[in-house]
């Protein structure tokens, strides 16, 4: 069986895994990153997008292997350090979930969207989430979470503790 | 803290941002498939490939020899202790209701139905092992049309029960051959209620840990407290040796209110192997597997007078079963019987459903249940009204519609609506939409002949629900109560714990729950905590369906605080040595009346009540208090929802350009939350306009088993919408709550097609047909364009007909 390495949020794992052996059960039966959830199998639903060296990916698209040598981050990889990333909180601050399965696939997704267009426009962001699936919401306050996230990484907040997530 | 004589701000009202939110975005959540105790072993299921046949033989042993397969078992395997699937809900004492094996034995009757099991290792070596079994299937008919099924011309699903017709269910109120009687207006039209996939984003997973003769079964349902009962009556295993936990749940929209024959078989194989035994579905495997929604052939047939005035209607159904009855298939066209004649006033009504056999997935609760189906129905005849009579559909709706102060009002249908301001929410949604500039607008397209017309639909609707009154539901021969169950309990600490037999997927019970308690009990928010989902812990519930959860569930916690404070009262007036009747309590503290600094916090009291040291006499320890509530009558949210779309009459493509629906659903407890709620249920209404659809070709094959075949609407699809909201109090709970969770579903699909019917009036165009793609526009078209061209002897497609179409009536 082959042999891979890689870094996922922050943790090297070295490991013999079959080769047909889809990056997302690699991560959640694994390594027990369950934080990313399997909505489908056609990788319509992006419920499990994660970022495969700083780029969004559906992790039901690759396999385990693929991964070798890159480095995956997971939502639970996010706003470690005791603090929720900026995306993490506006999701809670705008109600931007209900069930909150899709949420990490959405999550992940917003910050790959982010990166390449730091100020998008509600039909960008619409545009930009087209893969990600969310049952709950009708998407409107996902649109304006990542607006509002938008506006808090362009100019990072002075006091983020103000928006800390209730708990 | 709050200081003393500091009032609290209300929670209930408060905009309060949910404290489930934690752990959902940050990925700490227990979905069933998270789950994984040491050991577990894996279930794939094969499944049906065709949609009729008498299974001849299957032969497993390839499959058995497998590595790290642990069981394989087919139907037959099972046969004598796999039950029968429940049906709670024998509408009529005739009802045929055929037998409904989780695993079929002799003969299947959908593609889908599960065949054959295997466990092994892991879901890898599962899955393999499905392709070495071989199955022999003797092809029987396949009956997919529900109006030739239901004439019996392509078989029997069920040969033994020698019809395909389950039951017929009639209600008949005032003269309706009366009322239709040289009626000046009588409109008749055939509607299409298609099939629909639930498709909640967590697709379901189920979990069991045997435990000797006890079993703790996960499942991604909605209804942890009906499914453990109904799994010991399906496999006599004891109620009380089964819990069943619902842990975080991924949305259901009524896919999840299900007894599945894989939550059966996980319990059995758990049971058999004394593993831990977990199954988790495919999305592909579960838009076959998992109940449809929806799917009726509505005849309707309104009598009205010519000012507009309706006298009569009469509703004929014919509701696809699917090919067999579920834990409540057959009375979900039941409640759309008292619906259908939406807010409206008449002489007669009848209506008759015949519930049909079909080769097809069983169908059940879908988002609405059986509403949406209704006022999509009524809605929709109103709208022809209007065009038949060339009137403003607004003034036919206002000439119909209860008053304000006709209120309590017992309808046609039987149901006494307890309270409801049309004319106000109509007000307010017209002046949100911009109704007369947009009907303006519409004019001036329609003279330039603009090749993208504006649609203007309406829906003024209103629904059931609260479900609820445990006696009513018993009239109509459902299985169980309706009843919901609450205990609030005030631990030594002073932190408030609240059970409810709620169960949420995605509705955030444990903030709203919080809210009414901190408020009923003065505590700060922070100090509750809501316990659900779990038998182990929440012993008595009816569970999270029909927008039943507040209306219901957060009155049950209402009133377990108000026996708090009357315990705590007795134990406060004992420490103060005052009497009872003497206290106030008002912010979370008792005083003695004109002597505010002597009292004592209801969190003081706790820790006195749990310490025991000097109770009054007779009265036991620590502060806790069970309830159950059973309101008098169901509660019904109302409001009225605009739709204008753009309608592409070249290309047939349709685009929403404003929707506004304004809601009335009594008082909220949290609006961050009802917008969302309202948000989520527009999405899923007017993707059953435009979107979705479950297609099974003539062979009965489902060729939707895919998220890419399967159209769930994406960000990019929706709109924005704008909503706002009155306030008409239900006066069938304390806290004058109605429901909010399936409103924006019921009332958006009758907006959207009416406002695309709209837009296209003038064409000739009187209906098409749901789900409203370009093609089915653009055929509509065609199709009202030939008869049009065919009626003057003109070349097809010549034209246009905006000229044809003002004289077809249109305002």
């Amino acid at each position: 069986m082959p042999r891979i390495s890689v870094e996922v949020d922050g943790v090297t794992y070295e490991d013999e895994v079959e080769p047909r052996l889809l990056l997302v059960h690699y991560l959640r039966d694994r390594l027990g990153k369950v934080g990313t959830p399997i909505g489908c199998d056609t990788t319509n639903c992006g419920a499990c997008t994660v970022l495969l060296d700083g780029m969004s990916v559906k992790s039901c698209s690759l396999l385990a292997v693929q991964a070798d040598g890159r480095e995956i981050t997971t939502v639970e990889g996010i706003g470690l350090d005791g603090r929720h990333h900026p995306m993490q909180r506006a999701f809670h601050e705008e109600h931007a979930l209900q069930c909150g399965y899709c949420t990490p696939g959405m999550i992940m997704a917003s910050i790959d969207l982010l990166r390449e267009n730091a100020d998008p426009s509600d039909e960008e962001i619409r545009e930009g989430l087209e893969g990600n699936l969310c049952r709950c919401t009708g998407y409107q306050n996902i649109v304006r979470a990542v607006r509002s996230a938008a506006a808090e990484m362009r100019t990072p907040s002075e006091n983020p503790s103000e928006s800390e997530v209730t708990s | 803290m709050t200081a003393l004589g500091e009032a609290r701000p209300a929670e209930v009202g408060a905009p309060r941002r949910r404290s489930e939110d934690a752990r959902l975005i940050t990925g700490r959540t227990r979905w069933t498939d998270n789950i994984q105790p040491q050991g577990t072993l894996h279930v794939a299921f094969l499944r049906s490939p065709v949609a009729h046949a008498r299974i001849e033989r299957v032969d497993a042993e390839q499959a058995r020899r497998r590595p790290g397969v642990v069981a394989v078992l087919t139907g037959a395997d099972v046969a004598g202790e796999q039950g029968s699937l429940p049906c709670a809900w024998p509408v009529t004492e005739d009802m045929k209701h055929p037998d409904h094996p989780p695993m079929a034995v002799d003969e299947v009757r959908y593609v889908g139905e599960p065949v054959a099991c295997v466990v092994a290792r892991d879901r890898y070596a599962a899955v393999d092992a499905l392709e070495e079994i071989d199955v022999d299937y003797a092809p029987l008919p396949a009956v997919v049309d529900m109006e030739r099924a239901v004439r019996g011309e392509d078989g029997l699903v069920h040969e033994g029960l020698g019809t395909n017709e389950s039951y017929r269910w009639v209600f008949e109120n005032g003269d309706l051959d009366a009322a239709m009687r040289d009626a000046p207006v009588v409109i008749e039209r055939r509607f299409v209620q298609q099939r629909l996939i639930p498709t909640a984003m967590e697709p379901r997973a189920v979990l069991c840990v045997p435990e000797g003769e006890e079993f703790t079964l996960y499942s991604a349902t909605q209804i942890p407290h009906i499914l453990r009962l109904m799994l010991a009556v399906v496999t006599e295993i004891p109620e009380h040796r089964i819990r069943v936990v619902a842990p975080d749940v991924g949305g259901g929209f009524g896919s999840k209110l299900q007894v599945y024959g894989e939550e059966v078989l996980c319990l059995l194989l758990a049971r058999r192997l004394g593993r831990p035994v977990k199954w988790t579905e495919s999305r592909s495997e579960g838009n076959m597997a998992v109940h449809h929604g929806r799917d009726q052939i509505q005849r309707l047939t309104l009598a009205a007078d010519r000012d507009g005035r309706i006298r009569g209607l009469k509703v004929d159904l014919l509701a696809d079963m699917g090919a067999y009855l579920m834990l409540v298939t057959p009375g979900i066209p039941i409640l759309g019987a008292f619906m259908f004649n939406g807010i409206y006033k008449m002489d007669a009504y009848s209506f008759t459903c015949r519930g049909v056999f079909t080769t097809k997935t069983p169908t059940d609760a879908y988002r609405g249940a059986g509403r949406p189906e209704a006022t999509f129905g009524i809605e929709r005849m109103m709208d022809e009204l209007a065009a038949e009579l060339g009137m403003d559909p607004i003034e036919v709706r206002r000439r119909n519609w209860i008053e304000h102060g006709e209120f309590p009002y017992e309808t046609i249908a039987g149901l006494t609506y307890d309270s409801g301001n049309y004319e106000a929410a109509t007000e307010r949604a017209l002046e949100l939409f911009g109704y007369d500039r947009l009907r303006a607008e519409q004019a001036e397209r329609r003279e330039r002949r603009d090749p993208v017309q504006l649609g203007i639909g309406v829906s003024t609707f209103t629904e059931m629900c609260g479900l609820a009154p445990s006696r009513v539901l018993g009239s109509l021969s459902y299985g169980a109560g309706g009843w919901e169950h609450a205990s609030v309990r005030v631990l030594p600490s002073g932190k408030v714990e609240v059970v409810t037999g709620t169960s949420p997927h995605g509705q955030g019970h444990a903030t709203a729950w919080a809210q009414i308690t901190a408020d009923r009990l003065g505590v700060p928010f922070e100090d509750v905590k809501v316990l659900h989902g779990d038998t182990a812990i929440s012993p008595k519930g009816m569970d999270t369906y029909g927008s039943r959860s507040l209306a219901v569930g957060g009155i049950a916690v209402y009133g377990a605080c108000d026996k708090v404070i009357d315990k705590a009262r007795r134990v406060a007036a004992h420490l103060l040595e005052a009497a009872e009747e003497d206290l106030e309590f008002a912010d979370g503290r008792f005083s003695v009346r004109g002597v505010p600094e002597e009292g004592r916090t209801i969190q003081e009291v706790a820790t006195a009540a749990f310490a025991a040291h000097d109770l009054p006499d007779g009265l036991e320890p620590s502060l806790d208090a069970e309830t159950t509530f059973d309101p008098e009558n169901f509660s019904f949210p109302h409001g009225t929802h605009l739709c204008a779309t753009e309608v592409d009459t070249e290309t047939g493509m349709v685009r929403i350009r404003s929707y506004v629906a304004v809601d009335d659903i009594g008082k909220v407890v949290n609006p961050l939350i009802v917008e969302g709620q309202v948000h989520g249920g527009l999405a899923q209404g007017i993707a059953q306009a435009l979107y979705e659809e479950a297609v099974y070709d003539a062979e009965g094959n489902l060729t939707t088993t895919t998220m890419a075949d399967y159209l769930v609407p994406s960000a990019a699809d929706l709109p924005d919408f704008t909503t706002d909201r009155t306030e008409t109090p239900a006066t069938s709970n304390p806290l004058g709550v109605k429901g909010v969770g399936e409103a924006g579903t019921i009332a958006s699909t009758p907006a959207v097609v009416n406002a695309i019917v709209d837009a296209l009036r003038p064409y000739g165009v009187r209906d098409v047909p749901m789900p409203c793609s370009p093609e089915r526009v653009w055929r509509a078209l065609r199709e009202a364009r030939g008869e049009e061209a065919e009626e003057r002897g003109a070349e097809p497609g010549a034209g246009g007909g905006l000229g044809s179409a003002q004289a077809g009536g249109d305002q």
